[in-house]
Parts: structure tokens; C-alpha cells; sequence
């Protein structure tokens, strides 16, 4: 009975929730692909405090591979771009919200993401999950991190899998200066992230007495999203065409090679693998 | 009935994916939740104590014949209520955190300050609140009659017993409302302690959320249930207080 009585109120609930959100892919409306040229403007959710995906250029713009991944989308729909610079934490929640129209901010591809925005394939990069933490302590494996406290940033995925894989403890900032800030300062053995971001901090020279010492874990490809119910519509069918275009004419290691990121394996078997056979 | 409830809430998350109240049917994350409310808690608790004390004594040192001790407090004040407590909390931890003894752990390189994340915290929302509650204590005082002050100086009372003994269970009871509005802006504002990976309530809402994305409505909901309930307490407490303490004739 009491169940009976709660079930309806939360159902009475949910659907006033689930009425903002259109119906899923039966017939596309196209709604966010035709604002955009009807506006003349692209806003993409990108980062900026994650080096060379997205960052602040000294003259306060963001910059970075991502950037340029969409300002080849926006000039390619010949309109002009506009970023957005967004968190790990709140960038499903900005695309949800029509905040932004294209998401492309370092974002693992992960199955529960799926389900709140439509993320479109190829993936168009990688990265796995691994540690810096300072030479002088000479970690050989994620088994030495057990029990000892590691410096995260809220919103990564992999903070759950090593607290459950390793018994490592999460001390988790909202931001990377904070959490890098406080592995300088000694309140944590190690910062984890991704390995791609964490090999140009080290390749910066200002993290000498670090190292990257263990296996990256878990390589996860990142994926661009689009607003769920545009994914099989024309503006999901359109950000896949690119990244494939991206992957099979060379540009994506072509851009890597331009912000100095250490060149994946990753993008060079997607350009054999997206090979033209007439060449 | 323990065990439908959580059957329901997982049924309820496999019909709609946004309604994921994955917290009443994994015990793991149920514990994450309990952990953080423990953390909010002691933080409440600590920061209100603590934030009165700072109260007290400062409306008291305002009073005083030194100018200096005066204009030390009224610094303080300044300082305190008019910077955001955000940037408070960051600047204690991570500027000032710098120059507290720190202990070095087993592997020899971790340094443990003495003073941990929880412990600036409690300090840097206390001073803040404090600055707040020393102005409320002011007004209390300034409502206490004048000539009830020198009656009682003329029994004799020193300054120090005529603000322990008569001004301040006066100023006390005018005090009250103000200062339960404040104190409740308290209790929210320690979810700003996140900023520095206290782990509570808000801090493992939001972890919470971002490892199950479908989970996130469900956790604002619970994080707003939670506060209305910490903050109701609070409430009922400064009410009975208030009702208590109330003398027939004075005051409101």
C-alpha cells in the first residue's frame, strides 16, 4: 500500500521530469542542427585547464586540439564558433540543457554517459589512467598506492575504479590546479589521471622531480556528444562523418603533433584502420 | 519491507533512467552518503560552537576601553564578512596550511599537517560565521538599557561580571532570531568545505553523481531532504531555546 501510494508520487515526479526531454530518435527534429545555422553560431563545451586538449592561451582565449577539432566542425557548417568552457562535473549537464551545442571535452567514453547524451562515434582519442607522483617515493605498481592518499579531480570515472580496484583514498578537488597544488604541498602521494594529460605536464618542466612510473589502466576512448535525441539525426550523422574524415585523412595526429602531445597508438590504427582502399 | 524497498528503487531506476536513487539499493554508495552526512554534522556542530564563542568574546572586546584591541576586532570583521568564504577556505588551506608544522609520514615524503583539511575548515567557517555573530551580539548589547548597566555597576559588578551577569543574558535573548538566521546560513555554507575535498555531504553527492550521471537528480533531492532536516533541527533547537529563555515583559 505504502509503496502503491510512493511509486505513484515519484512516477508523478518523473514524468514532470521526463517531459523536458524530447522523444527519442523516432522522428528527428533537428532542433539544436537547425538553431545553430539559423543563429550562425556553434557553442562547444570544451576545457580549459587541461593541457593541450583545452586551455587558456596567454591572451585569455582557449586554445588547444579539442579547440581545433571544433572549429573544423563549425567552419565546415560555415558558421562562426563559440567556446564554452566547462568541467568534468557539469559538461553533460550543460549539453542536457542546451547551454552548448557540441561537447568535446576530454569526456571518456562510458555506457551510463550513453544514456544521457548522444555520443557519437569514432572516438576520436584515448587515454589511460595512471599517477605522477614524485621520485622519491619510487612506486613500481598500483598495489604500493594502498591505503595512502591520492590527489583526484571530482568527475573522473577512475577515481571509483582504484578507490574499489586498489583501496586507494580519493582525496578529490573540483579543480586539476587545486588537486596538483596539494600533491606539491605533500597532502597526497600521488595525483591520479589521465596519462595523456599528465605526460605534457611532465614534458612541461615544471613537475621535474615527478615521474609517470606505473601501467597506464583502463585506456578509455573519449568521445564528442551531441544532444541525445540529435545523435541518429543530422547533427549526430554529421560530427561522426567529421571525426571519421579526421581519422582517416591524418588530421587528428596531424593536430597532435602541432600541440606536442606524445603520439598514441591509438590514432595511428585508426588511420590504418579507416584506410582509403582506392590508395 | 527493507529489501522491497530497495527492490523498488532499483525497478523504479531500470524504468527511468534519470531516477536512479542508487544510493537506497547499493549499500557501498548508502555509505558514501552516511560518511558524508557524519562529516557535515561534525562540521555543523564545530562551526556553531565555535562561530558563538568567537561572538561572544568579540562583542565583548568591542566594548573595550582599549582602541586597539577595538580596531583589531573591527579588522577582523571587515575581513571576514566581506570576502567570500569560499576563497577564505581555500586561502587558509592551501596559503596558510604552508606554515603549519607538519609531520612527516613512514615513507618519508607525505608531510601531514597538523591542522588537516576537516580542521581548516572548522576554523576558517567558524572565524567567518564569528565575524557575523560579533555584529548580532553587538546590536543585543546596544539594546541592553543603559541605566540597567549602571545599576548594575553601582552594586559594584566589575565590567567583566556586569556583560557576563546582566548584559549579555539580556543581549542574549534579543540576539536569538538574527542569530538562528545566521547559524542556519552556516550549516549550508559548510558545503562549501568540498572546495577543499572535505568529504561531506556535497562532496560525495556530487562524486556520487558523477561515477552514475543517472543518479543525479535523485542525489540533488536527497541532499535537499538532508539540509531541510539538519537545518529543521537546528531551527527547533534555537526555538525551544528561545521560548525558554524568554522573559515575560522583555523584549519580543
Amino acid at each position: 500500500m505504502f509503496l502503491k501510494y510512493l511509486k505513484s508520487s515519484v512516477l508523478g515526479l518523473t514524468a514532470f521530469g521526463m517531459s523536458a526531454v524530447p522523444a527519442l530518435a523516432e522522428q528527428c527534429t533537428n532542433d539544436t542542427w537547425n538553431k545553430v545555422m539559423s543563429r550562425g553560431k556553434l557553442v562547444v563545451g570544451v576545457k580549459a585547464d587541461y593541457k593541450p586538449w583545452g586551455f587558456r592561451s596567454s591572451d585569455g582565449a582557449i586554445v588547444g586540439m579539442e579547440v581545433d577539432i571544433a572549429q573544423a566542425a563549425a567552419d565546415a557548417m560555415g558558421v562562426e564558433l563559440e567556446t564554452v568552457a566547462v568541467q568534468s562535473s557539469n559538461r553533460m549537464q550543460f549539453l542536457e540543457q542546451g547551454k552548448i551545442d557540441l561537447m568535446i571535452a576530454t569526456m571518456s567514453d562510458r555506457p551510463d554517459r550513453r544514456e544521457i547524451v548522444g555520443i557519437t562515434l569514432p572516438n576520436h582519442y584515448t587515454s589511460g589512467t595512471n599517477i605522477m607522483s614524485p621520485k622519491a617515493l619510487g612506486f613500481t605498481e598500483w598495489e604500493d598506492l594502498r591505503g595512502k592518499p591520492v590527489c583526484g579531480k571530482q568527475g573522473a570515472f577512475y577515481n571509483q575504479v582504484v578507490t574499489e580496484r586498489y583501496g586507494v583514498e580519493i582525496i578529490a578537488f573540483t579543480g586539476n590546479a587545486e588537486a596538483k597544488q596539494a600533491l606539491r604541498d605533500k597532502r597526497c602521494v600521488a595525483w591520479v589521471y589521465d596519462d595523456s594529460s599528465i605526460g605534457s605536464d611532465l614534458s612541461s618542466g615544471n613537475w621535474d622531480d615527478f615521474e609517470m612510473p606505473l601501467a597506464s589502466e583502463d585506456d578509455n576512448p573519449w568521445a564528442m556528444a551531441v544532444p541525445l535525441a540529435e545523435k541518429d539525426c543530422v547533427f549526430g550523422n554529421f560530427i561522426s562523418g567529421l571525426t571519421y574524415n579526421m581519422h582517416e585523412n591524418g588530421t587528428l595526429i596531424d593536430l597532435e603533433a602541432k600541440w606536442g602531445i606524445k603520439a598514441t597508438q591509438y590514432l595511428v590504427d585508426k588511420k590504418a584502420q579507416y584506410a582509403d582502399w582506392i590508395q | 519491507m527493507l529489501e522491497s524497498f530497495s527492490d523498488f528503487f532499483r525497478e523504479l531506476a531500470d524504468q527511468y533512467p534519470r531516477w536512479n536513487f542508487i544510493f537506497f539499493y547499493e549499500p557501498v554508495q548508502w555509505d558514501r552518503i552516511m560518511k558524508g552526512l557524519r562529516y557535515t554534522v561534525v562540521l555543523s556542530v564545530a562551526c556553531v560552537i565555535f562561530s558563538v564563542i568567537i561572538g561572544v568574546v568579540g562583542a565583548w572586546l568591542q566594548g573595550s576601553s582599549n582602541r586597539f584591541v577595538r580596531n583589531t576586532v573591527q579588522g577582523y570583521i571587515q575581513f571576514f564578512r566581506n570576502t567570500p568564504p569560499f576563497v577564505q577556505l581555500l586561502f587558509f588551506y592551501f596559503a596558510l596550511g604552508q606554515f603549519t608544522p607538519t609531520i612527516v609520514g613512514a615513507d618519508g615524503w607525505t608531510e601531514t599537517p597538523i591542522i588537516s583539511n576537516v580542521g581548516w575548515a572548522i576554523i576558517s567557517l567558524s572565524f567567518f560565521a564569528g565575524a557575523f555573530n560579533v555584529e548580532i551580539f553587538r546590536a543585543g548589547i546596544e539594546a541592553v538599557p543603559e541605566s540597567t548597566q549602571e545599576a548594575a555597576f553601582a552594586l559594584g559588578f566589575s565590567r567583566f561580571q556586569v556583560y557576563k551577569e546582566i548584559v549579555l543574558p539580556l543581549a542574549f535573548r534579543v540576539s536569538l532570531p538574527s542569530l538562528n538566521n545566521n547559524l542556519v546560513n552556516l550549516v549550508k555554507t559548510s558545503t562549501q568545505a568540498m572546495a577543499i575535498a572535505v568529504p561531506e555531504l556535497l562532496y560525495q553527492c556530487v562524486s556520487i553523481w558523477n561515477d552514475y550521471p543517472s543518479a543525479q537528480y535523485p542525489t540533488m533531492l536527497l541532499l535537499f531532504c538532508s539540509f531541510v532536516f539538519l537545518v529543521g533541527i537546528l531551527v527547533l533547537g534555537m526555538h525551544r531555546w528561545e521560548q525558554k529563555s524568554r522573559i515575560p515583559g522583555y523584549g519580543g
